[in-house]
């Protein structure tokens, strides 16, 4: 019995962009760092979102104004990440797509993306809303706390995927 | 001087934590998953404070309000960055000063740390006077693109370290 998973992983390791990746040492190590850097930079934003809503950096400064600085950079680099990224596993797709701890960083990214786009618009519902409403402070708490761990446990499951491969 | 500072990595690379952190299936990369954590803190929040610099990026807030916001959580994340590595160095400290890449990656978080103090000292004297142009003078310039090209390349080291020690 065939698994489509593997027969795409083999097909992508076929092609000319995996050959041509694979065949030039330095281009692989190289996306890593794009990558990374780019993980650093995303990551950094949303911690700093993260914190501000617990209350526990920039207290001084107002909420919206952290909210304006550091959130809505995450899409683009969002994209940049999925670029990167899938020329990683294009490059290598046994490594990734027949590996559980990818998957499982996939489903964390997944659950990341819906988290930040519930506390931008939590963020966005309290500007209009007047005075501060205990309720809406505690939800917006508890997402960034969410928002926090999930983002932590998709770096971790990323440096594992070197560990889970198979074969 | 060199001779106790072997002598020094050594007794740690002797000790039992390192045996340990060695011989554990999930330790070491349990350890290094910190320590990529950390590093993206690191790296994040300094390349944020120098596109400040740079003035590419928060150009309508004041210099100063970026810089002290952000770096609470640089160097509370630095400092899990030197204990994870610390740590991971010590398992295999040998090998790791044969490899090249990591004395390279020492030397440029050196580097790093001598431009911003650099700049501190002298780039940084007037800044109230700068505090909240868009695009800062020539000399902040400099060492933000300075910053982050050390940064990227202290990253890329760490990466090649990876990729030269795969037989560990």
């Amino acid at each position: 019995m065939s698994d489509p998973r593997l027969d795409f992983s083999n097909w992508l390791a076929g092609t000319l962009l995996s050959h041509a990746i694979q065949a030039t040492g330095w281009v692989i190590p190289t996306l890593q760092t794009m990558h990374i850097v780019g993980v650093g930079l995303l990551f950094t934003s949303a911690v700093l979102v993260d914190l501000r809503v617990l209350r526990l950096l920039q207290r001084e400064i107002r909420l919206e104004a952290v909210v304006h600085r550091f959130l809505p950079v995450i899409w683009p680099l969002l994209i940049f990440l999925l670029v990167t990224g899938s020329l990683l596993i294009v490059a290598e797709p046994r490594r990734s797509l027949l590996n559980a701890t990818f998957l499982l960083k996939m489903t964390l990214l997944a659950l990341a993306i819906v988290l930040t786009v519930v506390l931008q618009s939590l963020i966005a519902s309290s500007q209009t809303a007047q005075g501060s409403d205990r309720a809406r402070i505690v939800r917006g708490q508890v997402v960034a706390s969410a928002s926090l761990l999930v983002w932590c446990g998709i770096i971790f499951a990323g440096r594992w995927i070197a560990y889970t491969q198979v074969g | 001087m060199t001779q106790s500072l072997h002598a020094l990595i050594a007794f740690f690379e002797d000790s039992g934590l390192a045996d340990r952190i060695r011989e554990n299936e999930y330790l070491f990369p349990l350890i290094e998953s910190v320590h990529v954590l950390a590093i993206c803190l690191v790296v994040g929040s300094i390349l944020a404070v120098d596109l400040r610099l740079l003035g590419v990026a928060y150009i309508r807030e004041p210099v100063s309000r970026v810089t002290k916001g952000i770096l609470p959580l640089t160097w509370c994340a630095f400092s899990v960055a030197l204990f994870s590595g610390s740590l991971l160095f010590i398992s295999n400290a040998t090998k790791y000063l044969a490899n090249g890449y990591f004395d390279t990656k020492i030397l440029l978080i050196g580097a790093a740390g001598l431009n911003m103090a650099v700049f501190q000292s002298i780039g940084a004297k007037n800044m109230s006077r700068w505090d909240n142009a868009a695009v800062p003078p020539p000399t902040a310039r400099l060492a933000g693109g300075l910053s982050i090209m050390l940064w990227i390349a202290v990253v890329a080291c760490g990466r090649w370290i990876g990729f030269t020690m795969e037989a560990l």
